[in-house]
Protein backbone atom coordinates (compact mmCIF):
# COMPACT_ATOMS: atom_id res chain seq x y z
CA UNK A 1 0.00 0.00 0.00
CA UNK A 2 1.36 3.38 -0.95
CA UNK A 3 0.12 6.07 1.42
CA UNK A 4 0.29 9.85 1.23
CA UNK A 5 -0.06 11.53 4.64
CA UNK A 6 -0.60 15.24 5.13
CA UNK A 7 1.10 17.14 7.95
CA UNK A 8 0.45 20.72 8.98
CA UNK A 9 2.38 22.71 11.53
CA UNK A 10 0.25 24.52 14.09
CA UNK A 11 0.94 26.68 17.13
CA UNK A 12 1.36 24.68 20.34
CA UNK A 13 -2.24 24.50 21.61
CA UNK A 14 -1.01 24.80 25.21
CA UNK A 15 0.60 28.18 24.53
CA UNK A 16 -1.45 31.25 25.35
CA UNK A 17 -2.73 32.99 22.21
CA UNK A 18 -1.29 36.50 21.82
CA UNK A 19 -2.88 39.36 19.96
CA UNK A 20 -1.21 42.40 18.42
CA UNK A 21 -3.90 44.97 17.77
CA UNK A 22 -6.52 43.21 15.69
CA UNK A 23 -4.19 40.46 14.47
CA UNK A 24 -2.59 37.39 15.99
CA UNK A 25 0.91 37.82 17.29
CA UNK A 26 2.72 34.64 16.29
CA UNK A 27 6.26 35.94 16.75
CA UNK A 28 6.90 33.76 19.80
CA UNK A 29 4.81 30.79 18.74
CA UNK A 30 6.22 27.34 19.34
CA UNK A 31 5.26 25.52 16.13
CA UNK A 32 4.57 21.83 16.24
CA UNK A 33 3.10 19.08 14.13
CA UNK A 34 -0.70 19.06 14.29
CA UNK A 35 -1.50 16.22 16.69
CA UNK A 36 -4.18 14.76 14.42
CA UNK A 37 -1.65 14.63 11.57
CA UNK A 38 0.97 13.01 13.79
CA UNK A 39 -1.66 10.36 14.49
CA UNK A 40 -2.23 10.14 10.74
CA UNK A 41 1.47 9.34 10.24
CA UNK A 42 1.24 6.69 12.97
CA UNK A 43 -1.84 5.22 11.24
CA UNK A 44 -0.04 5.03 7.90
CA UNK A 45 3.00 3.38 9.48
CA UNK A 46 0.86 0.79 11.28
CA UNK A 47 -1.08 0.03 8.09
CA UNK A 48 2.14 -0.80 6.27
CA UNK A 49 3.88 -2.84 8.99
CA UNK A 50 3.59 -6.37 10.30
CA UNK A 51 2.48 -5.21 13.75
CA UNK A 52 4.48 -3.54 16.50
CA UNK A 53 8.19 -3.96 15.84
CA UNK A 54 7.42 -5.48 12.44
CA UNK A 55 9.16 -4.39 9.27
CA UNK A 56 7.54 -2.37 6.50
CA UNK A 57 5.77 -4.64 4.02
CA UNK A 58 7.75 -5.00 0.80
CA UNK A 59 6.61 -2.48 -1.79
CA UNK A 60 4.69 -0.34 0.71
CA UNK A 61 5.59 3.31 1.05
CA UNK A 62 4.65 6.23 3.30
CA UNK A 63 5.11 9.74 1.91
CA UNK A 64 4.43 12.78 4.09
CA UNK A 65 3.51 16.13 2.57
CA UNK A 66 3.29 19.55 4.16
CA UNK A 67 2.39 22.93 2.76
CA UNK A 68 4.06 25.75 4.63
CA UNK A 69 7.21 27.84 5.01
CA UNK A 70 10.71 26.34 4.70
CA UNK A 71 10.77 25.82 8.47
CA UNK A 72 8.24 23.00 8.15
CA UNK A 73 11.28 20.89 7.27
CA UNK A 74 11.66 20.39 10.99
CA UNK A 75 8.21 18.82 11.39
CA UNK A 76 8.66 16.78 8.21
CA UNK A 77 12.01 15.50 9.46
CA UNK A 78 10.31 14.32 12.65
CA UNK A 79 7.83 12.24 10.62
CA UNK A 80 10.74 10.73 8.71
CA UNK A 81 12.34 9.88 12.06
CA UNK A 82 9.10 8.12 13.06
CA UNK A 83 9.55 5.96 9.98
CA UNK A 84 8.03 7.63 6.93
CA UNK A 85 10.02 7.01 3.74
CA UNK A 86 10.11 10.43 2.19
CA UNK A 87 8.62 13.88 2.46
CA UNK A 88 7.43 16.65 0.19
CA UNK A 89 7.48 20.31 1.19
CA UNK A 90 5.23 22.58 -0.83
CA UNK A 91 6.20 26.14 -0.09
CA UNK A 92 3.30 28.32 0.90
CA UNK A 93 2.09 30.68 3.59
CA UNK A 94 -1.04 30.13 5.67
CA UNK A 95 -2.30 33.66 4.95
CA UNK A 96 -2.40 32.97 1.22
CA UNK A 97 -4.02 29.54 1.47
CA UNK A 98 -7.50 28.23 2.07
CA UNK A 99 -9.01 24.74 2.12
CA UNK A 100 -9.71 24.89 -1.62
CA UNK A 101 -6.08 25.63 -2.52
CA UNK A 102 -4.76 23.05 -0.07
CA UNK A 103 -7.08 20.35 -1.45
CA UNK A 104 -6.12 21.27 -5.04
CA UNK A 105 -2.43 21.03 -4.12
CA UNK A 106 -2.86 17.60 -2.57
CA UNK A 107 -4.91 16.50 -5.57
CA UNK A 108 -2.01 17.48 -7.84
CA UNK A 109 0.37 15.47 -5.66
CA UNK A 110 -1.98 12.48 -5.71
CA UNK A 111 -2.05 12.59 -9.49
CA UNK A 112 1.73 12.71 -9.56
CA UNK A 113 2.53 10.06 -6.94
CA UNK A 114 -0.55 7.83 -7.33
CA UNK A 115 -0.99 6.65 -3.72
CA UNK A 116 -3.62 4.03 -2.82
CA UNK A 117 -4.65 6.01 0.21
CA UNK A 118 -4.45 9.56 1.54
CA UNK A 119 -4.42 9.81 5.34
CA UNK A 120 -5.09 13.12 7.05
CA UNK A 121 -5.83 14.34 10.55
CA UNK A 122 -9.55 15.02 10.88
CA UNK A 123 -8.82 18.68 11.56
CA UNK A 124 -5.99 21.10 12.20
CA UNK A 125 -5.88 22.18 15.83
CA UNK A 126 -5.55 25.85 14.83
CA UNK A 127 -8.12 26.46 12.08
CA UNK A 128 -10.41 23.54 13.04
CA UNK A 129 -12.12 23.65 9.66
CA UNK A 130 -12.42 19.92 9.07
CA UNK A 131 -12.71 20.57 5.34
CA UNK A 132 -9.74 19.43 3.23
CA UNK A 133 -10.09 15.63 3.43
CA UNK A 134 -13.71 15.50 2.32
CA UNK A 135 -13.10 18.18 -0.30
CA UNK A 136 -10.10 16.27 -1.67
CA UNK A 137 -12.25 13.12 -1.90
CA UNK A 138 -14.80 15.11 -3.94
CA UNK A 139 -12.12 16.52 -6.25
CA UNK A 140 -10.71 13.02 -6.82
CA UNK A 141 -14.15 11.38 -6.92
CA UNK A 142 -12.84 8.89 -4.32
CA UNK A 143 -14.70 7.44 -1.36
CA UNK A 144 -13.97 8.94 2.04
CA UNK A 145 -13.90 7.67 5.60
CA UNK A 146 -13.70 10.51 8.09
CA UNK A 147 -13.24 10.67 11.88
CA UNK A 148 -11.70 7.19 11.99
CA UNK A 149 -11.10 5.54 15.37
CA UNK A 150 -10.35 2.12 13.92
CA UNK A 151 -9.17 0.94 10.51
CA UNK A 152 -8.60 -2.52 9.15
CA UNK A 153 -7.26 -3.52 5.75
CA UNK A 154 -9.58 -6.00 4.07
CA UNK A 155 -10.12 -7.71 0.70
CA UNK A 156 -6.37 -8.42 0.54
CA UNK A 157 -5.55 -4.75 0.99
CA UNK A 158 -7.94 -3.53 -1.71
CA UNK A 159 -10.34 -1.95 0.80
CA UNK A 160 -10.54 -0.58 4.32
CA UNK A 161 -13.08 -1.28 7.02
CA UNK A 162 -13.26 1.90 9.05
CA UNK A 163 -14.84 2.60 12.44
CA UNK A 164 -15.99 6.22 12.40
CA UNK A 165 -16.78 8.24 15.50
CA UNK A 166 -20.20 9.73 14.82
CA UNK A 167 -22.56 11.57 17.16
CA UNK A 168 -24.61 8.47 17.88
CA UNK A 169 -21.70 6.08 18.47
CA UNK A 170 -19.42 4.27 16.05
CA UNK A 171 -20.33 3.68 12.41
CA UNK A 172 -18.53 1.04 10.37
CA UNK A 173 -18.00 1.97 6.74
CA UNK A 174 -16.17 0.11 4.01
CA UNK A 175 -14.26 2.01 1.36
CA UNK A 176 -12.55 0.54 -1.66
CA UNK A 177 -9.11 1.95 -2.39
CA UNK A 178 -8.06 4.45 -3.49
CA UNK A 179 -9.72 6.48 -0.76
CA UNK A 180 -9.27 9.36 1.66
CA UNK A 181 -9.09 8.56 5.38
CA UNK A 182 -9.21 11.20 8.12
CA UNK A 183 -8.32 10.12 11.64
CA UNK A 184 -9.65 10.98 15.07
CA UNK A 185 -7.65 10.73 18.29
CA UNK A 186 -8.49 7.18 19.30
CA UNK A 187 -6.85 5.83 16.15
CA UNK A 188 -3.64 5.43 18.20
CA UNK A 189 -5.10 3.01 20.76
CA UNK A 190 -3.18 -0.31 20.81
CA UNK A 191 -5.46 -2.32 18.49
CA UNK A 192 -7.01 0.49 16.45
CA UNK A 193 -5.12 -0.16 13.21
CA UNK A 194 -4.80 -3.52 11.49
CA UNK A 195 -2.76 -3.72 8.31
CA UNK A 196 -2.69 -6.51 5.76
CA UNK A 197 -0.04 -8.43 7.68
CA UNK A 198 -1.22 -8.74 11.26
CA UNK A 199 1.24 -8.62 14.14
CA UNK A 200 1.67 -7.66 17.76
CA UNK A 201 -0.45 -4.88 19.25
CA UNK A 202 1.06 -1.40 19.56
CA UNK A 203 1.63 0.74 22.60
CA UNK A 204 -0.93 3.48 22.99
CA UNK A 205 -0.07 6.73 21.26
CA UNK A 206 2.14 7.69 18.34
CA UNK A 207 5.63 6.24 18.41
CA UNK A 208 8.65 8.19 19.54
CA UNK A 209 11.47 8.45 17.05
CA UNK A 210 14.34 6.16 17.99
CA UNK A 211 17.92 7.36 17.78
CA UNK A 212 18.33 5.07 14.79
CA UNK A 213 15.23 6.61 13.25
CA UNK A 214 16.56 10.12 13.79
CA UNK A 215 19.87 9.21 12.16
CA UNK A 216 18.12 7.52 9.24
CA UNK A 217 15.81 10.53 8.78
CA UNK A 218 18.81 12.74 8.01
CA UNK A 219 19.44 10.72 4.88
CA UNK A 220 15.84 10.52 3.71
CA UNK A 221 14.79 12.85 0.91
CA UNK A 222 12.62 15.94 1.33
CA UNK A 223 11.45 17.10 -2.06
CA UNK A 224 10.79 20.83 -2.41
CA UNK A 225 8.11 22.10 -4.71
CA UNK A 226 5.69 25.00 -5.10
CA UNK A 227 2.01 25.50 -5.82
CA UNK A 228 2.92 26.93 -9.22
CA UNK A 229 5.07 23.92 -10.10
CA UNK A 230 2.10 21.70 -9.26
CA UNK A 231 -0.15 23.77 -11.49
CA UNK A 232 -2.24 25.20 -8.65
CA UNK A 233 -3.22 28.75 -9.56
CA UNK A 234 -5.45 31.47 -8.12
CA UNK A 235 -5.70 33.11 -4.74
CA UNK A 236 -7.56 32.12 -1.60
CA UNK A 237 -11.30 32.75 -1.75
CA UNK A 238 -11.80 32.34 2.00
CA UNK A 239 -10.09 34.99 4.09
CA UNK A 240 -10.01 35.78 7.77
CA UNK A 241 -10.85 39.49 7.80
CA UNK A 242 -10.99 39.99 11.56
CA UNK A 243 -9.61 38.25 14.63
CA UNK A 244 -10.26 39.03 18.26
CA UNK A 245 -10.11 37.49 21.68
CA UNK A 246 -13.34 36.00 23.00
CA UNK A 247 -14.95 37.88 25.88
CA UNK A 248 -13.47 36.66 29.15
CA UNK A 249 -15.74 34.77 31.53
CA UNK A 250 -16.21 36.75 34.68
CA UNK A 251 -14.17 35.40 37.52
CA UNK A 252 -15.90 32.76 39.58
CA UNK A 253 -15.74 32.00 43.27
CA UNK A 254 -14.64 29.05 45.33
CA UNK A 255 -17.30 27.74 47.66
CA UNK A 256 -16.45 26.41 51.11
CA UNK A 257 -18.88 23.50 51.15
CA UNK A 258 -21.08 21.39 48.89
CA UNK A 259 -24.08 22.76 50.76
CA UNK A 260 -23.04 26.27 49.74
CA UNK A 261 -22.51 25.10 46.15
CA UNK A 262 -26.06 23.78 45.91
CA UNK A 263 -27.47 26.91 47.55
CA UNK A 264 -25.59 29.14 45.07
CA UNK A 265 -26.74 27.10 42.09
CA UNK A 266 -30.31 27.25 43.35
CA UNK A 267 -30.68 30.76 44.78
CA UNK A 268 -28.08 32.81 42.92
CA UNK A 269 -27.61 31.19 39.51
CA UNK A 270 -31.13 29.71 39.54
CA UNK A 271 -30.13 26.77 37.39
CA UNK A 272 -31.31 23.91 39.61
CA UNK B 1 -30.44 37.64 -4.77
CA UNK B 2 -29.07 34.83 -2.71
CA UNK B 3 -31.26 31.78 -2.24
CA UNK B 4 -30.51 29.65 0.79
CA UNK B 5 -30.65 25.86 0.92
CA UNK B 6 -30.64 24.16 4.33
CA UNK B 7 -29.81 20.44 4.42
CA UNK B 8 -31.92 18.92 7.19
CA UNK B 9 -30.50 16.09 9.26
CA UNK B 10 -32.88 13.44 10.50
CA UNK B 11 -32.88 10.05 12.20
CA UNK B 12 -35.57 7.46 12.90
CA UNK B 13 -38.33 9.42 11.16
CA UNK B 14 -37.77 12.74 12.92
CA UNK B 15 -35.62 15.81 12.39
CA UNK B 16 -32.56 15.86 14.58
CA UNK B 17 -32.70 18.84 16.89
CA UNK B 18 -29.41 20.10 15.48
CA UNK B 19 -31.34 20.87 12.28
CA UNK B 20 -33.47 23.52 13.98
CA UNK B 21 -30.71 26.07 14.69
CA UNK B 22 -29.53 25.52 11.08
CA UNK B 23 -33.05 26.44 9.93
CA UNK B 24 -32.88 29.62 12.03
CA UNK B 25 -29.55 30.45 10.39
CA UNK B 26 -31.15 29.92 6.96
CA UNK B 27 -34.12 32.12 7.82
CA UNK B 28 -31.93 34.93 9.12
CA UNK B 29 -29.72 34.82 6.08
CA UNK B 30 -32.63 34.67 3.59
CA UNK B 31 -34.21 37.66 5.35
CA UNK B 32 -30.92 39.53 5.00
CA UNK B 33 -30.46 38.79 1.32
CA UNK B 34 -34.11 38.80 0.22
CA UNK B 35 -33.61 35.32 -1.21
CA UNK B 36 -35.84 32.27 -0.98
CA UNK B 37 -35.38 29.61 1.69
CA UNK B 38 -35.33 25.95 0.62
CA UNK B 39 -34.91 22.77 2.63
CA UNK B 40 -33.47 19.49 1.42
CA UNK B 41 -34.46 16.19 3.00
CA UNK B 42 -32.66 13.12 1.66
CA UNK B 43 -33.06 9.44 2.50
CA UNK B 44 -35.69 6.71 2.28
CA UNK B 45 -39.18 6.54 3.86
CA UNK B 46 -39.30 10.26 4.44
CA UNK B 47 -42.99 11.13 4.81
CA UNK B 48 -42.91 11.90 8.55
CA UNK B 49 -39.74 14.00 8.28
CA UNK B 50 -41.08 15.88 5.26
CA UNK B 51 -44.31 16.67 7.10
CA UNK B 52 -42.30 18.00 10.05
CA UNK B 53 -40.02 20.02 7.77
CA UNK B 54 -42.92 21.57 5.86
CA UNK B 55 -43.97 23.69 8.87
CA UNK B 56 -40.63 25.37 9.46
CA UNK B 57 -41.00 28.31 7.10
CA UNK B 58 -39.31 27.33 3.84
CA UNK B 59 -40.75 28.29 0.47
CA UNK B 60 -40.19 24.74 -0.67
CA UNK B 61 -39.06 21.42 0.76
CA UNK B 62 -37.06 19.34 -1.73
CA UNK B 63 -37.42 15.64 -1.13
CA UNK B 64 -34.70 13.31 -2.38
CA UNK B 65 -36.24 9.93 -1.66
CA UNK B 66 -34.61 6.77 -2.94
CA UNK B 67 -34.04 3.30 -1.46
CA UNK B 68 -30.35 3.76 -2.31
CA UNK B 69 -30.22 6.65 0.15
CA UNK B 70 -31.52 4.65 3.12
CA UNK B 71 -28.15 4.66 4.85
CA UNK B 72 -26.29 7.95 4.83
CA UNK B 73 -23.07 8.00 2.82
CA UNK B 74 -21.24 11.20 1.94
CA UNK B 75 -20.58 9.68 -1.50
CA UNK B 76 -24.29 9.38 -2.36
CA UNK B 77 -25.63 12.40 -0.48
CA UNK B 78 -23.13 15.05 -1.62
CA UNK B 79 -24.23 14.88 -5.29
CA UNK B 80 -27.86 15.24 -4.13
CA UNK B 81 -26.96 18.38 -2.16
CA UNK B 82 -25.11 19.78 -5.18
CA UNK B 83 -28.01 18.99 -7.48
CA UNK B 84 -30.55 20.65 -5.18
CA UNK B 85 -28.37 23.75 -4.79
CA UNK B 86 -27.96 24.12 -8.55
CA UNK B 87 -31.63 23.53 -9.27
CA UNK B 88 -32.71 26.27 -6.85
CA UNK B 89 -29.90 28.70 -7.56
CA UNK B 90 -28.80 28.54 -3.93
CA UNK B 91 -25.72 30.61 -3.21
CA UNK B 92 -25.69 29.58 0.42
CA UNK B 93 -25.89 25.92 1.39
CA UNK B 94 -26.14 25.38 5.13
CA UNK B 95 -26.38 22.38 7.43
CA UNK B 96 -25.62 21.04 10.86
CA UNK B 97 -22.15 21.15 12.40
CA UNK B 98 -22.57 17.56 13.56
CA UNK B 99 -20.60 14.54 12.36
CA UNK B 100 -23.24 14.25 9.59
CA UNK B 101 -22.85 17.84 8.39
CA UNK B 102 -19.09 17.87 8.84
CA UNK B 103 -18.70 14.69 6.79
CA UNK B 104 -21.15 15.66 4.05
CA UNK B 105 -20.92 19.40 3.47
CA UNK B 106 -17.20 19.78 2.70
CA UNK B 107 -17.63 17.07 0.06
CA UNK B 108 -20.67 18.90 -1.33
CA UNK B 109 -18.61 22.13 -1.29
CA UNK B 110 -15.99 20.35 -3.38
CA UNK B 111 -18.63 19.37 -5.94
CA UNK B 112 -20.09 22.90 -5.96
CA UNK B 113 -16.70 24.62 -6.34
CA UNK B 114 -17.63 26.48 -3.16
CA UNK B 115 -15.77 27.79 -0.15
CA UNK B 116 -16.83 26.53 3.25
CA UNK B 117 -17.11 28.13 6.65
CA UNK B 118 -17.29 25.55 9.43
CA UNK B 119 -18.94 25.82 12.83
CA UNK B 120 -20.47 29.23 12.19
CA UNK B 121 -21.53 31.12 15.31
CA UNK B 122 -22.88 34.29 13.72
CA UNK B 123 -23.80 36.10 10.51
CA UNK B 124 -21.88 39.28 9.69
CA UNK B 125 -23.10 39.71 6.11
CA UNK B 126 -24.25 37.55 3.21
CA UNK B 127 -20.67 36.40 2.58
CA UNK B 128 -18.99 36.94 5.95
CA UNK B 129 -19.48 34.69 8.94
CA UNK B 130 -18.28 34.48 12.48
CA UNK B 131 -16.53 31.42 13.89
CA UNK B 132 -14.07 30.48 16.59
CA UNK B 133 -10.75 28.73 16.17
CA UNK B 134 -7.81 27.55 18.26
CA UNK B 135 -10.02 25.76 20.76
CA UNK B 136 -12.27 28.78 21.15
CA UNK B 137 -9.43 31.15 22.06
CA UNK B 138 -9.77 33.24 18.89
CA UNK B 139 -12.91 34.61 17.27
CA UNK B 140 -12.76 35.38 13.57
CA UNK B 141 -14.80 36.84 10.76
CA UNK B 142 -14.33 34.84 7.57
CA UNK B 143 -15.16 36.40 4.21
CA UNK B 144 -15.72 34.09 1.26
CA UNK B 145 -15.68 35.24 -2.36
CA UNK B 146 -16.74 32.02 -4.13
CA UNK B 147 -20.14 32.32 -5.91
CA UNK B 148 -21.56 29.55 -3.70
CA UNK B 149 -20.74 29.35 0.00
CA UNK B 150 -21.28 26.28 2.17
CA UNK B 151 -21.75 26.70 5.90
CA UNK B 152 -22.03 24.37 8.89
CA UNK B 153 -23.98 25.93 11.74
CA UNK B 154 -22.97 25.49 15.38
CA UNK B 155 -26.04 24.25 17.15
CA UNK B 156 -25.48 26.12 20.40
CA UNK B 157 -25.29 29.55 18.76
CA UNK B 158 -28.66 29.87 17.01
CA UNK B 159 -32.08 29.46 18.61
CA UNK B 160 -33.96 26.37 17.43
CA UNK B 161 -36.63 27.17 14.82
CA UNK B 162 -40.21 26.48 15.85
CA UNK B 163 -43.05 25.19 13.70
CA UNK B 164 -45.52 27.74 12.30
CA UNK B 165 -48.99 27.50 10.77
CA UNK B 166 -48.01 27.75 7.12
CA UNK B 167 -46.92 24.80 5.05
CA UNK B 168 -44.18 24.73 2.45
CA UNK B 169 -44.60 23.40 -1.08
CA UNK B 170 -43.22 19.88 -1.29
CA UNK B 171 -41.29 18.95 -4.41
CA UNK B 172 -39.68 15.67 -5.36
CA UNK B 173 -36.06 16.03 -6.38
CA UNK B 174 -34.87 13.67 -9.10
CA UNK B 175 -31.75 12.14 -7.57
CA UNK B 176 -30.59 10.41 -10.74
CA UNK B 177 -28.48 7.26 -10.34
CA UNK B 178 -27.18 6.57 -6.85
CA UNK B 179 -23.48 5.68 -7.05
CA UNK B 180 -21.59 5.08 -3.79
CA UNK B 181 -18.21 5.23 -5.56
CA UNK B 182 -16.83 2.21 -3.78
CA UNK B 183 -18.13 3.06 -0.32
CA UNK B 184 -20.67 1.08 1.65
CA UNK B 185 -22.41 1.36 4.99
CA UNK B 186 -21.74 -1.69 7.15
CA UNK B 187 -23.27 -1.04 10.57
CA UNK B 188 -23.60 1.43 13.38
CA UNK B 189 -23.35 0.72 17.09
CA UNK B 190 -24.96 3.24 19.36
CA UNK B 191 -24.92 3.42 23.10
CA UNK B 192 -28.53 3.58 24.16
CA UNK B 193 -29.39 5.94 26.96
CA UNK B 194 -32.61 7.14 28.53
CA UNK B 195 -30.93 10.41 29.39
CA UNK B 196 -31.39 13.53 27.27
CA UNK B 197 -28.97 14.00 24.40
CA UNK B 198 -25.71 15.69 25.44
CA UNK B 199 -26.10 18.51 22.94
CA UNK B 200 -29.70 19.21 23.94
CA UNK B 201 -29.68 18.84 27.72
CA UNK B 202 -30.19 21.89 29.96
CA UNK B 203 -27.83 20.38 32.50
CA UNK B 204 -24.70 18.36 31.77
CA UNK B 205 -22.69 16.50 34.42
CA UNK B 206 -19.26 15.41 33.20
CA UNK B 207 -16.58 13.27 34.72
CA UNK B 208 -12.86 13.27 34.09
CA UNK B 209 -9.75 11.20 34.49
CA UNK B 210 -9.82 11.69 38.26
CA UNK B 211 -12.69 9.20 38.49
CA UNK B 212 -10.14 6.52 37.58
CA UNK B 213 -12.52 3.77 36.48
CA UNK B 214 -15.84 3.22 34.74
CA UNK B 215 -17.81 2.18 37.81
CA UNK B 216 -17.07 5.54 39.40
CA UNK B 217 -19.18 7.15 36.72
CA UNK B 218 -22.23 5.58 38.42
CA UNK B 219 -22.66 8.43 40.93
CA UNK B 220 -22.03 10.92 38.10
CA UNK B 221 -24.89 9.28 36.20
CA UNK B 222 -27.01 9.32 39.35
CA UNK B 223 -26.47 13.07 39.73
CA UNK B 224 -27.26 13.65 36.06
CA UNK B 225 -30.50 11.69 36.47
CA UNK B 226 -31.49 13.59 39.61
CA UNK B 227 -31.07 16.85 37.71
CA UNK B 228 -32.74 15.57 34.54
CA UNK B 229 -29.48 16.16 32.71
CA UNK B 230 -27.09 14.39 30.38
CA UNK B 231 -23.77 12.80 31.21
CA UNK B 232 -20.53 13.84 29.55
CA UNK B 233 -16.85 13.04 29.91
CA UNK B 234 -13.37 14.24 29.12
CA UNK B 235 -11.23 12.72 26.41
CA UNK B 236 -9.05 11.04 29.01
CA UNK B 237 -12.04 9.25 30.52
CA UNK B 238 -13.25 8.09 27.09
CA UNK B 239 -9.78 6.98 25.96
CA UNK B 240 -9.43 4.94 29.12
CA UNK B 241 -12.66 3.17 28.23
CA UNK B 242 -14.50 4.38 31.37
CA UNK B 243 -17.45 5.56 29.26
CA UNK B 244 -18.40 5.35 25.56
CA UNK B 245 -16.64 7.74 23.20
CA UNK B 246 -19.83 9.53 22.19
CA UNK B 247 -19.97 11.12 25.66
CA UNK B 248 -16.80 13.11 24.95
CA UNK B 249 -17.14 16.88 25.25
CA UNK B 250 -14.50 19.05 23.62
CA UNK B 251 -12.71 20.16 20.48
CA UNK B 252 -13.04 16.61 19.22
CA UNK B 253 -16.32 15.36 20.53
CA UNK B 254 -19.39 17.37 21.24
CA UNK B 255 -19.81 21.08 21.82
CA UNK B 256 -22.34 21.80 24.52
CA UNK B 257 -23.76 24.99 26.00
CA UNK B 258 -26.23 24.00 28.71
CA UNK B 259 -27.68 26.20 31.44
CA UNK B 260 -25.49 24.35 33.93
CA UNK B 261 -22.32 22.34 33.39
CA UNK B 262 -20.94 20.42 36.33
CA UNK B 263 -17.40 19.05 35.97
CA UNK B 264 -16.36 16.34 38.40
CA UNK B 265 -12.70 15.34 38.81
CA UNK B 266 -11.99 16.85 35.43
CA UNK B 267 -8.94 19.09 35.08
CA UNK B 268 -10.12 21.13 32.10
CA UNK B 269 -7.59 20.79 29.28
CA UNK B 270 -8.08 23.54 26.70
CA UNK B 271 -9.48 21.00 24.24
CA UNK B 272 -12.18 20.18 26.79
CA UNK B 273 -12.87 23.83 27.63
CA UNK B 274 -13.42 24.47 23.91
CA UNK B 275 -16.43 22.19 24.06
CA UNK B 276 -18.17 23.65 27.13
CA UNK B 277 -17.00 27.24 27.70
CA UNK B 278 -20.27 28.52 26.26
CA UNK B 279 -22.25 27.02 29.16
CA UNK B 280 -24.27 29.61 31.07
CA UNK B 281 -23.11 28.47 34.50
CA UNK B 282 -20.15 26.21 35.21
CA UNK B 283 -19.55 24.42 38.51
CA UNK B 284 -16.69 22.10 39.32
CA UNK B 285 -15.34 19.77 41.95
CA UNK B 286 -11.63 19.08 41.83
CA UNK B 287 -9.04 18.27 44.44
CA UNK B 288 -6.37 20.36 42.70
CA UNK B 289 -7.04 24.08 43.26
CA UNK B 290 -4.68 24.87 40.36
CA UNK B 291 -6.68 22.83 37.82
CA UNK B 292 -7.55 24.98 34.77
CA UNK B 293 -11.24 24.14 35.15
CA UNK B 294 -11.37 26.63 38.07
CA UNK B 295 -10.50 29.45 35.64
CA UNK B 296 -13.78 29.05 33.81
CA UNK B 297 -15.94 27.85 36.70
CA UNK B 298 -18.45 30.22 38.27
CA UNK B 299 -18.54 28.02 41.35
CA UNK B 300 -15.66 25.79 42.28
CA UNK B 301 -15.23 23.41 45.18
CA UNK B 302 -11.78 22.14 46.10
CA UNK B 303 -12.05 18.58 47.35
CA UNK B 304 -12.00 14.94 46.32
CA UNK B 305 -14.92 13.55 44.41
CA UNK B 306 -15.02 10.55 46.74
CA UNK B 307 -16.22 12.82 49.52
CA UNK B 308 -17.85 15.67 47.61
CA UNK B 309 -19.91 13.80 45.04
CA UNK B 310 -22.03 11.78 47.52
CA UNK B 311 -22.60 15.02 49.43
CA UNK B 312 -23.67 16.78 46.26
CA UNK B 313 -26.11 13.98 45.46
CA UNK B 314 -27.58 14.22 48.99
CA UNK B 315 -27.89 18.03 48.81
CA UNK B 316 -29.60 17.87 45.43
CA UNK B 317 -31.97 15.19 46.75
CA UNK B 318 -32.85 17.45 49.69
CA UNK B 319 -33.45 20.37 47.35
CA UNK B 320 -35.62 18.30 45.04
CA UNK B 321 -37.61 16.99 48.02
CA UNK B 322 -38.18 20.56 49.25
CA UNK B 323 -39.33 21.61 45.77
CA UNK B 324 -41.88 18.85 45.56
Amino acid sequence: MKILVTAKRVPDPEQKVKFKGDALDQSAVNWQLNQFDEYGVETALRLTEAGSGGARNAGDEVIVVSIGPKDVQQQLRSTLAMGADKAILVEGSDDALDAELVAKTIKALVEKHKPDLVVMGKLAADSEANDVGQRLAAYLDWPQATFACTVEATDGGKALLVGREVDAGVETKKVNLPAVLTVDLRIVLPNAVKGVSAGAAYQEGPRYASLKGIMAAKKKPIEDTTLAALGVAGGARSKIVKVEAPPARKAGIKVASIEELVQKLHNEAKVI
Amino acid sequence: MANVLVVLEHAAGALRTASLPAVTFGKELAAKTGGQLYFLVAGANLSAVVEEASHLGAAEVLVAENPGLEHYLAETYAPVVARAAKEKGATIVAGTATTFGKDLLPRAAGLLDAGLVADVTGIVSANTFRRGMMAGNVLTNVEVSSPVIVVTVRQTEFAPATAGDGASTITKLDVGGVDARGASFVSVSTSKSERPDLTEAKIVVSGGRGLREGKNFEPVAQLADLLGGAMGASRAACDAGMVPNDLQVGQTGKVVAPQLYIAIALSGAIQHLAGMKGSKVIACINKDPEAPIFQVADYGFVGTWEVALPQLIEEVKKLKAAQR
